[in-house]
This record gives structure tokens, C-alpha cells and sequence, in this order.
């Protein structure tokens, strides 16, 4: 099963221009390259300051754009890792064994990515009306609250 | 029914948790941890058995003590513990294990840090334990067992209900397989000069046929067992990181990364077969498409000689960049196969050159090199020969003929789901006998 490893931003690394320092980075690639030696690492990208990005927001049929810097930067993503393990358990141990390159207090989540067998059941008649009974239920105790 | 405690539930719930904390460990640690024993001990086999039982500890002691910060250090250390014990036992039974026993006390004195990743030390103790589980004195079927026992770090059970083989018999070939290494005094260390390329060949090949048991299930209702093409394509990855200037291992790799890329299109939700023309491309993974195409480069810059697997990269990278199948470079796949034939000429990769051929210059050209090999015993019982020949036959409006080639495959085949499809198609045969074939 493959998991999304997701690098919360810090206000350092939202800063313009934000690289970690020298040894931050040294000691990431060397986590690394343990990852891409034990064959579990399939891909990872480190993500520009959200002054760099925009956002799209979907309302009806219309879409504004906003553009960055964002607020609150726990809630943004500095970058992401995709892992191969057999457990969420696999994922946690490696995600322990990475260096902390932040300064401060720091998050890194691990989300399982949909795989086609989470999809086996989804695709009859039934489980998508079952599906869509559920949504409007949802929608309806929503709509009271 | 009396009402569960929720105390004991929620300890029950803890100790299970702690558990597959303890798996998960195991398994990113256990390779190294059995790798450096073996080093120690000179024997895999007991080096292996000692692991065993620092897990076992493990299991008991972490529960209380919790998991210790250095879990691989912790079992490692517990492991050469116990094979001192043992090796001082031994040693006053027999004095010739002295020396051994000195050498196990330096050892302890030095105590790898392991805290420090991969280091050089462990990566060349890993890569001389690829070696000794894949040496070609065990049977093909040994090899496949200990590698994935051994570097996997799957339990007896897993690899058993992988190669959907009794539990009792995959432990049997773990155990005769270290007995034999044992016996035969099998060196720790990884192959030289013109030894070499034999050797890693074997590895390749332990490898690919891990990855095919799950690719292309031989026996059993399943067509694929995902989780088998998983742990060879980690296998391989490890592989190719231990001897990166080996172009034929970054080959397997991207063969096996191009060929998992297509797991979710090549079976129904429903189970089943989806064959490589028919596959939604859409759903083909890219994620893993780059990273095969990426390891063909990663080949090509070491030289230019193409090996058998790179070749098989190669030709599914041809299909792996076509968007539809009609964008195909079938010439190319032409020029690979006739590559790969004089390199290992074989009846199977003569039919797959057919194939090429068919698709490149016509069914009748293709027709013509199949049935040159109509009397080749080695395929008289494989059924993608009456299968490929059926389908040039359809192709070519001859559809009683293919109605009965059809049937020969369906016949020969040992997988259900395939055996299904190819009936399927036979009855097609009769159904559409006025319509010629759909053009690719």
C-alpha cells in the first residue's frame, strides 16, 4: 500500500525564498537515500513558499483565484513524500526516523493513497446508491444543524 | 453473551497495535539485522534463527518495556547476545570454536552503529546476503523462499499463502535450503570478476519470477497477487541501490516498475483479464511508468550494451509511451525483439516476436513465424502459442480454425480467469464468423 507522507509548512519555511539550512538539507538527502535503499521511496517533491502559489475557490459554477502568501501556515504543505510499505505502521517508523530540519514545533501527516482494491466494491449499481442515500442523509442532518 | 470488559478490549486493542508496530519494524529492519548476524556468525542459517529469537524477545519484552529508540540496535544486540551464549557453550565443547568465540568477543566490543543509515559495511552485508539466498547451488523454488524470508522479512506464512504452497513445505525448502548452504560451506561474500555475472543473473532472476508469481498468478482463481509484485519490485529497488553500476539490475527494475504500471487496468473489478490492447491507459500508473522509464536512463548512461531485461524494458516502454495502442512503435518493438532473440534465442521470445511482427508488417507475416514453431516441444503444452495463433487466424478471417485454437488454449491454460476469456473468445469465433477482425 502506498502512503502520502505530507511536510506541514512552518512561518520558516513559508518565509520568501525559504531553503532549509545547509545541514537540514544534508541530513534529509541522507534520509533519502535510507529511503531509496530500503526500495520504499517512489517519489518526493519540497514545495515552494505559498507566496509562489495561488488558490482556487469553487463555488457553484464560479471560480475565484487568490493569490498567495497564505495564512496560517501549519495548515499548508511544504512538501510531500509517496512511500510503498505494507502497513500504516511501516509508514509511521520511517516518517520517526526522519531528521527534524525545523527549528520549532513542526508536523508531518501520513494519509493512505486510494488504491484500485479500496475500489472493488464502489463501482456496482448498488454500492453507488447505497453511496448516494448515505451523501444525502449526511446533506439533510447538515441542513438542520 | 456477557458484556465484553472494556478494559481487557481496550489492552487487547493495544497489545495488537504494539504488534504491528513490531511487524512493520521487522520488516524495515530485519534484512540488516540478519545481514550483520551473518557476517558474525558465518552461517545464514543460524544467523537467521538468532534474529528469530530476538524477535520472539521482542515480542515478549516490548509489550512492558515499550519499543526501545533504536528497535534495529536493541535486536541486533539481543541476537549477538545469544549467539555468544551459544557459540561459549559450543566452545567448551569443542575447542576449535576458540578462535570464533575471540572473534564474536572483539565483535562485541565494536558495536556497529546503527544509528547511522545504510552505511557501506551494512549495504555490502545486505548485497553478500542477496548472494548466499540466491546461490544457484538451491533450487530455483529455494531461492525464492529464503530471498523473501531473508530480505523481505515475510513471515513462513506470508510466503506461503503467496505462492499459494502449504505452510509446512515452504518451511521445509527455508530449512533444507540453509542446511545446504550450511553443508555445502556456501563464503558470505559477494562474487568476482567473471563469477560475478552468473551469480547477479541468478539474483535476477529469484527476483523476476517473484514478480511474475504475482503478475501473472500460474495457478489459483486470482490473475494477480499484488502484494508478491510489490515485494519483489523492493527487492529489486534495494538491488539496484546496492550495485548501481549494473545496468542489467536498473533493466529488471524498469521491466517490473513498467509491467506493475498496468495493475489496475489489466484486471476487471469484476476479476477479470484485461489484455494490453484493451487496458484503459488512463489508468496505467504514471508514477511508476516514470520511474521505469527513469531506470532505463539510469542503464543507458552506464554503456551501451543492452542486456535481456533491459531489452524487455525497453519494449514495454515502447508500449508504456504509446497513448493509444495505435501510436505504438511496433518497428521498434520489431528491432528489441530480434535483439533479444539472438541474446537468448527461445521458442517463448519467438513468439513474442511474432507478435511484434504481426503488429509491425501484418497478421500473415506473423502467421508465417508461428507456425515455424508449431513443432517445438517446449511449447507443445504452452497455451499463449494456440492463443497468439488463434488470434492471427481471427485476424485473418480464418475463424474455424481460430474457434479451434481457441479452445486448444483454453484447454492448456491453468488459470481460470484466462481460461474464461479464451472461451469467450472461441465462442466469438462462431457468433461474428462474417466480420474480420477489429485493426489495432
Amino acid at each position: 500500500m502506498r502512503f502520502m507522507v505530507i511536510v506541514k509548512a512552518t512561518p520558516e519555511s513559508e518565509k520568501e525564498g525559504a531553503l532549509p539550512d545547509p545541514q537540514g538539507i544534508a541530513d534529509m538527502n541522507v534520509h533519502i537515500d535510507e529511503l531509496m535503499k530500503a526500495g520504499v521511496l517512489l517519489g518526493y517533491e519540497g514545495l515552494h513558499p505559498s507566496s509562489k502559489g495561488a488558490r482556487v475557490h469553487f463555488s457553484g459554477k464560479n471560480r475565484t483565484v487568490i493569490d498567495g502568501p497564505f495564512a496560517e501556515a501549519k495548515e499548508l504543505i511544504a512538501g510531500f513524500m509517496i512511500l510503498q510499505v505494507t502497513s500504516l505502521e511501516e509508514a509511521i517508523e520511517w516518517v520517526k526516523r526522519s531528521p527534524n530540519c525545523q527549528p520549532g514545533e513542526s508536523e508531518v501527516e501520513i494519509r493512505r493513497v486510494f488504491e484500485p482494491e479500496d475500489f472493488s466494491d464502489g463501482f456496482s449499481e448498488e454500492g453507488i446508491e447505497e453511496e448516494k442515500k448515505v451523501r444525502a442523509q449526511l446533506a439533510d442532518q447538515a441542513a438542520k444543524k | 453473551m456477557p458484556a465484553a470488559d472494556p478494559h481487557r478490549t481496550q489492552a487487547l486493542h493495544r497489545t495488537q497495535a504494539l504488534h504491528r508496530t513490531i511487524d512493520a519494524v521487522w520488516r524495515i529492519e530485519s534484512a540488516r539485522v540478519i545481514a550483520g548476524l551473518t557476517r558474525l556468525t558465518r552461517d545464514v542459517g543460524l544467523a537467521e534463527d538468532l534474529a528469530q529469537e530476538a524477535l520472539v524477545a521482542a515480542l515478549e519484552q516490548w509489550p512492558q518495556s515499550g519499543i526501545p529508540d533504536n528497535p534495529a540496535a536493541w535486536l541486533t544486540a539481543t541476537a549477538k547476545r545469544r549467539a555468544i551464549d551459544l557459540f561459549r557453550r559450543n566452545a567448551v565443547a569443542r575447542r576449535k570454536h576458540e578462535e570464533l568465540g575471540r572473534e564474536l568477543e572483539a565483535f562485541e566490543q565494536t558495536s556497529p552503529d546503527l544509528d547511522s543509515p545504510l552505511d557501506n559495511t551494512i549495504g555490502d552485508d545486505l548485497l553478500r546476503l542477496v548472494f548466499i539466498a540466491c546461490h544457484p547451488s538451491l533450487p530455483t523454488e529455494s531461492r525464492a523462499a529464503l530471498t523473501l524470508r531473508l530480505l523481505g522479512g515475510l513471515t513462513t506464512d506470508e510466503i506461503a499463502r503467496a505462492f499459494l504452497t502449504p505452510e509446512p513445505t515452504i518451511a521445509q525448502r527455508i530449512v533444507r535450503a540453509k542446511r545446504t548452504l550450511a553443508d555445502k560451506h556456501i563464503p558470505f561474500e559477494v562474487p568476482r570478476g567473471s563469477e560475478l555475472a552468473a551469480r547477479l543473473s541468478s539474483v535476477l532472476e529469484v527476483i523476476y519470477l517473484i514478480f511474475n508469481e504475482g503478475y501473472s498468478a500460474t495457478t489459483g482463481d486470482d490473475l494477480m497477487r499484488p502484494t508478491l509484485c510489490e515485494d519483489a519490485l523492493r527487492l529489486g529497488r534495494i538491488l539496484a541501490e546496492l550495485t548501481p553500476s549494473e545496468p542489467e539490475v536498473h533493466g529488471l527494475v524498469a521491466l517490473m516498475e513498467i509491467q506493475a504500471s498496468r495493475t489496475r487496468a489489466r484486471v476487471t473489478s469484476t476479476g477479470e483479464l484485461v489484455l494490453l490492447f484493451d487496458q484503459n491507459r488512463s489508468q496505467w500508473d504514471q508514477l511508476l511508468i516514470h520511474r521505469g522509464l527513469t531506470a532505463i536512463e539510469r542503464a543507458h548512461k552506464i554503456n551501451a550494451i543492452r542486456g535481456p531485461y533491459l531489452l524487455q524494458a525497453e519494449i514495454a516502454a515502447c508500449h508504456a509511451r504509446a497513448r493509444t495502442p495505435s501510436e505504438t512503435d511496433w518497428p521498434r518493438i520489431v528491432i528489441l525483439y530480434n535483439e533479444l532473440a539472438r541474446l537468448i534465442p527461445s521458442p517463448v521470445i519467438e513468439l513474442n516476436r511474432a507478435v511484434a511482427v504481426s503488429m509491425a508488417h501484418g497478421p500473415h507475416a506473423g502467421l508465417t513465424l508461428i507456425d515455424a514453431l508449431a513443432s517445438e516441444p517446449s511449447l507443445a503444452r504452452y497455451h499463449l502459442l494456440p492463443s497468439v495463433r488463434a488470434d492471427l487466424l481471427y485476424k485473418l478471417g480464418r475463424h474455424p480454425e481460430a474457434r479451434t485454437e481457441f479452445e486448444r488454449a483454453a484447454a492448456l491454460t491453468r488459470n481460470t480467469r484466462e481460461r474464461d476469456l479464451l472461451r469467450i473468445r472461441a465462442a466469438a469465433c462462431e457468433t461474428d464468423s462474417t466480420t474480420w477482425s477489429q485493426n489495432f
